[in-house]
């Protein structure tokens, strides 16, 4: 008998006290792993929900220039998955929050797909987000996947259009909903029609919908949120990691407090 | 595990991309597919590669090398007489034609050496469509000529600076517009790399190589060649001349890779000899990576096989062993260079010099009565100055 998700039970709460998922992204190792750690901890004492780690690669092509200097940081700090899996067991004896990985497919393949689930079952991680590992291919991860409980997140973009369909029918723990088209970054404004996209969504998702790409304050991330069951925030909060390194905790902290007073 | 997905050659190739792109993705095998057979398209397309780019091109024979060697007779394909001078336009024509009958208006496409840029822009210009070329900044300032070239031509070329600054990264940033500006946009994949139905299409537009090479080797041998060589960053030209030998069995096929300064020191791009399975730009194939997956930054002389991968049907057919791959390193290229253009007058690019480079050592134990065929896949005028540099001569235009 297989124990519960996390990210199963995390929705089910939120959704029994009306609320929306707030899931915040951080790059693992920038500037340092000991940073990382206190960065989820503040967070999740903020109101974070969920909490996505980056893993660091190389070569993210669907990143823009904010999480791809991330990368680039903590790779130059010898950041490695090993290193990242000890991170994750730390964090687990601390929280039951729900913890994924966003990285890419070579990261996963690379380190071997079997020790990688092993690997994220028995550290505490719930769920891997994998962006260049469109439906098509999930077969690469899906039986590990399904077999040590760990969730592979599926992704629909506004130019999904009759694949959202196929692909939200078939998800589990979020559908992870790209706001518009592009790299990761933050935008200004938003030209998807959302009334369309999560109506098709909505109607066929087998799992809570969240929006991510893009948010970057409070406002958006209201607005965006009556669309579905949550937002998804990245380069806004890597920003202040960015400028102010070591000393970004509080000032995190603050600005995921602000997001998450105004869901 | 199986995979059961599109686009594969055993088990590399498949279809590993961002969700934006998939649709687009799926919108061109479509496209492709409905093409490929269609007879306006077909005369079209031979039309201008007969009365723009030139073709059929010449297979000559190289009668003072041949005599030199003392071995196998060596006949060089000309792909480098193509208009634009290298095999690249053959695919540029192909996927601009088939991105007009698409309705896109914009095209972008990556360069390394930017022949395949050239390439794109002339299409572009010809077609009356907008276009963008991603080149890395280290290319930039090796090919100084081409990024002119291109301006002329009335193409952007926008520089990349991240990572190594070169091929790799210039391809990064172009599936990062493409993933922005998906609906009006056509990527121009310049090697059989890259997402299905790139690998299968490129090869397409480019096995009228080795189709010419077979019919005209015919007429003036009446037999198949012993061995086609030819050089592999990507892969495209090789695997344009080598496609239509596949099943003759008889037919050695030799890829060479850039070895740079030696497989043994970390400034290589010796792929198939020193690379591991992965997937990384759309692709599962053989790829110069770390234990942890990160991509090594790779090094070669020549910016056109500067890549850390390789396209997955060639390291399909390296693994059948129907294929096979040498490392030529920068001197033997640039010695090679030297030899071709002293010996037969004809100067090749560095990428093509790797794959004289390697003939200069398989040819001369092969018989007197075997034949030997270079794919030359392009000219050298573009790389007389770094060529220069390497010898230590500076030259200064006033």
């Amino acid at each position: 008998m297989k124990n519960k998700n996390r990210i199963d039970a995390c929705f089910e709460k939120l959704k029994a006290d009306g609320k929306k998922a707030l899931i915040t992204f951080v790059t693992a190792g920038d500037p340092d792993l000991e940073t990382t750690k206190k960065l989820v901890l503040k967070k999740l004492e903020c109101g974070a929900d969920i909490i996505e780690l980056g893993v660091p690669f190389s070569d993210p092509i669907a990143e823009g220039p904010t999480i791809q200097k991330a990368s680039l940081r903590s790779l130059n700090n010898g950041t490695n998955l090993d290193q990242i899996f000890g991170l994750v067991g730390e964090l687990r004896e601390e929280t039951d929050a729900p913890l994924l990985l966003m990285m890419y497919i070579n990261t996963v393949f690379k380190y071997g797909t079997e020790k990688f689930f092993t690997n994220c079952k028995k550290s505490g991680i719930d769920g891997v987000i994998i962006p260049d590992l469109p439906f098509e291919e999930r077969n690469e991860v899906e039986a590990l996947s399904n077999e040590y409980g760990v969730y592979n997140i599926n992704l629909v973009a506004p130019t999904s259009h009759d694949r959202v369909k196929t692909i939200a029918s078939q998800s589990k723990g979020f559908l992870y909903c790209v706001s518009s088209v592009g790299v990761t970054g933050t935008r200004s404004t938003f030209t998807t029609n959302f009334d369309e996209f999560f109506s098709l969504i909505n109607s066929s998702a087998s799992c809570p919908a969240c929006v991510g790409f893009g948010i970057s304050n409070p406002e958006q991330a209201k607005k965006m949120s009556q669309y579905c069951d949550g937002v998804i925030v990245g380069s806004a909060i890597v920003n202040i990691i960015a400028e102010y390194g070591k000393k970004s905790i509080d000032k995190v902290g603050e600005f995921v407090n602000n997001l998450k007073n105004a869901l | 595990m199986t995979n059961s997905s599109k686009g594969r050659y055993g088990e590399y190739g498949g279809q590993y991309v961002p969700e934006t792109v998939m649709n687009a993705v799926l919108e061109l095998e479509e496209a492709y597919s409905k093409y490929k057979n269609d007879k306006d398209f077909k005369r079209e397309l031979t039309a201008l590669y007969k009365e723009y780019a030139g073709r059929p091109s010449l297979l000559y024979f190289a009668e003072k090398m041949t005599n030199d060697l003392g071995g196998a007779k060596i006949y060089i394909k000309r792909e480098d007489l193509n208009h634009t001078g290298s095999h690249k336009i053959n695919n540029v024509l192909g996927q601009i034609l088939l991105a007009k009958k698409m309705g896109k208006k914009r095209i972008i496409a990556e360069t390394g050496a930017g022949q395949h840029g050239v390439a794109t822009a002339t299409a572009c210009a010809l077609f009356g469509l907008e276009c963008e070329v991603y080149m890395g900044a280290e290319d930039m300032k090796r090919q100084s000529l081409n990024v002119y070239r291109m301006n002329l031509l009335g193409a952007k070329v926008t520089g990349v600076s991240s990572g190594t600054s070169t091929l790799k990264d210039a391809i990064n940033e172009a599936m990062r517009d493409w993933c922005t500006n998906i609906e009006t946009t056509f990527y121009c994949i310049g090697s059989v790399m890259g997402p299905h139905p790139y690998p299968e299409m490129v090869r397409d537009f480019q096995k009228i190589i080795g189709e010419e090479i077979k019919s005209q080797l015919k007429e003036k041998e009446g037999k198949l060649p012993d061995c086609v060589v030819a050089c592999v960053g990507g892969g495209s030209n090789a695997m344009g001349a080598f496609y239509d030998f596949i099943n003759d069995k008889s037919v050695r096929l030799v890829g060479a890779e850039a070895a740079g300064r030696g497989i043994d020191t970390p400034e290589h791009a010796a792929t198939i000899t020193k690379g591991s399975l992965g997937i990384f730009h759309g692709m599962k194939s053989l790829f110069l990576q770390n234990e942890y997956g990160q991509i090594d930054p790779v090094y070669s002389i020549s910016a056109g096989l500067d890549y850390p991968g390789i396209g997955p049907e060639h390291a399909y057919l390296n693994s059948i062993g129907r294929a096979e791959y040498v490392d030529i390193t920068d001197e033997e290229a640039v010695c090679a260079f030297e030899y071709l253009s002293k010996t037969e007058g004809i100067i090749p690019a560095i990428e093509s010099a790797h794959a004289v480079a390697a003939a200069l050592k398989i040819a001369p134990d092969m018989p007197k009565d075997s034949i030997l065929v270079i794919n030359l896949s392009g000219r050298g005028d573009k790389d007389v100055y770094s060529i220069a540099r390497y010898r230590g001569v500076d030259l200064v235009e006033e």
